[in-house]
């Protein structure tokens, strides 16, 4: 049995809020100035170039990406030879307070979502916990925006809408979705399931790494296919015309009832942030 | 590129057009989803609003904490449609400009043909980048909301596209049909 210190994990917490915040993934850097160069479009090349460019100035001046820092989204892969000397989900909470004050990110949460008064410190922090084999714990925050978040979609559909009905889901999402969700955009689509791990699963899917593919062919395939109608429709970025309208989608599927067929879409933008340690 | 400077004339306003790439210097206003629902109570209860609307701009949007030495934090728009209920209103009572990101509803479409207006997109998530345009940040009403405060800031040149006109026209349809147009 490993001892870590509940401590250990707030301090982690802490700095993966600051960080993520900061600096932008270094696939979706990659897919950002792969787009800005081979965006066909004038009017969208340059605003590809403007992203591009805020990306970089927040890297080397140590600010936010973006203002809309997020609700912190905390995915926590427990070993089950750890034993946590303190209480976890506290420490994450403190790990997300001290985070964002000392890191002078935006604090966008309301404590109640009818009475909507601000908690001052962006907690609670939504956790998404896994006990698995192992004497570690693997942290993830992914801070979402919700300019994105409030363009996802959940439908479930029936077996006999297959594979067509996954796709015309996703196409109508996008296209509902314009310019409200600061594209280029990422796609995290859950298959599968039932109505609370579909939703899941799509979160998931956007801390895949963009520029890979699912392992199993049939999905990487409809990854590839989803990818090209979404670009086709020439929403490009911002809204404002052209290829560029979304730079990655990942699918992650999984078991469901006979009877169903979830299907989710986790609208994400082009600061889709996630950063990750192992303790 | 065309430079203006806020707040805007009725004159300013009905020489833009959709698509048209300007950078906009001067004075303007955050307020975004909570400052809108207090302006509207304000309105509603014959109150004073924090600010005189006549000819003025609002920027949707709620900047991180500023940094010491820095104006203001990070800065970027947030989308415009959540504020659409109260826009028509605003305009009656002399808005000119708004800037955010994302589409308009049909009422603010023609709330801005009534009482000609402008509305910009800014370049939504390049919020570093936009921090740079602005010179002073100062809460003037409802400090309480934190992020959401109204604030007036000082513009120098920010880039912003003119999303939608006071004739109708909005850049979105019109940047992607002209797109679509050149892969035919």
């Amino acid at each position: 049995m490993r001892e870590i210190d509940a401590a250990l994990i707030t301090q982690t917490v802490a700095r993966l809020c600051i960080e993520a915040n900061r600096f932008l993934p270094e696939d979706v850097a990659c897919a950002l100035h792969q787009a800005e160069r081979e965006e066909p479009f004038q009017p969208a090349k340059d605003l590809l170039e403007l992203l591009g460019g805020n990306e970089k100035i927040a890297r080397e001046t140590q600010m936010p990406i973006c203002q809309d820092t997020g609700m912190a989204i905390v995915f926590a892969e427990v070993g089950q030879d750890v034993h946590i000397n303190g209480d976890f989900e506290e420490a994450v909470h403190a790990g997300v307070h001290r985070g964002y004050v000392d890191g002078l990110l935006r604090k966008s949460v309301v404590g109640d979502p009818l009475r909507r008064v601000n908690t001052g410190d962006n907690t609670p922090a939504i956790i998404h916990t896994r006990l698995v084999p192992g004497d570690q714990i693997r942290l993830t925050v992914a801070p979402k925006g919700f300019g994105s978040e409030n363009m996802s979609r959940l439908k479930m559909l029936t077996p006999a809408q297959g594979v067509e009905g996954v796709k015309e889901f996703v196409l109508e999402t996008v296209e509902l979705a314009g310019a409200n969700p600061c594209p280029p955009m990422v796609l995290g689509i859950g298959i599968g399931g039932d109505f609370e791990r579909v939703a899941q699963m799509a979160k998931e899917a956007l801390m895949l790494p963009l520029g890979e593919h699912n392992a199993d062919p049939y999905y990487a395939a409809l990854e590839e296919e989803l990818l090209a109608m979404v670009n086709a429709t020439g929403i490009g970025p911002q809204g404002l015309g052209g290829k560029t309208t979304c730079l990655g989608l990942r699918i992650v599927a999984g078991a469901t009832h006979i009877a169903g067929l979830p299907v989710a879409v986790n609208v994400s933008c082009h600061v889709t942030r996630h950063k990750t340690a192992v303790l | 590129m065309r430079h203006l400077t806020a707040p805007l004339t009725e004159a300013d306003v009905l020489s833009m057009h959709a698509g048209e790439h300007v950078l906009l210097s001067g004075t303007v206003y955050t307020a975004r989803d909570a400052a809108h629902l207090r302006m509207m109570e304000c309105i509603a209860q014959g109150k004073p609003l924090p600010f005189d609307l006549e000819g003025q701009v609002i920027y949707y949007a709620g900047p991180t904490p500023t940094p010491e030495g820095k104006p203001v934090g990070s800065i970027g728009p947030t989308t415009s449609t959540r504020m659409d209920a109260s826009t028509p209103t605003l305009l009656a009572h002399g808005l000119r400009g708004m800037i955010g990101k994302g589409q308009r509803s049909e009422n603010v479409m023609r709330a801005m043909q009534e009482h000609p207006a402008v509305y910009f997109a800014a370049v939504g998530g390049a919020a570093a980048l936009m921090a740079a345009c602005v010179t002073s940040c100062e809460v003037i009403a409802w400090d309480d909301l934190g992020p959401e405060s109204v604030k007036r800031l000082t513009l120098q040149e920010l880039p912003l596209v003119v999303a939608a006109d006071a004739y109708g026209k909005d850049a979105f349809t019109l940047g992607q049909a002209e797109y679509l147009n050149t892969i035919k």
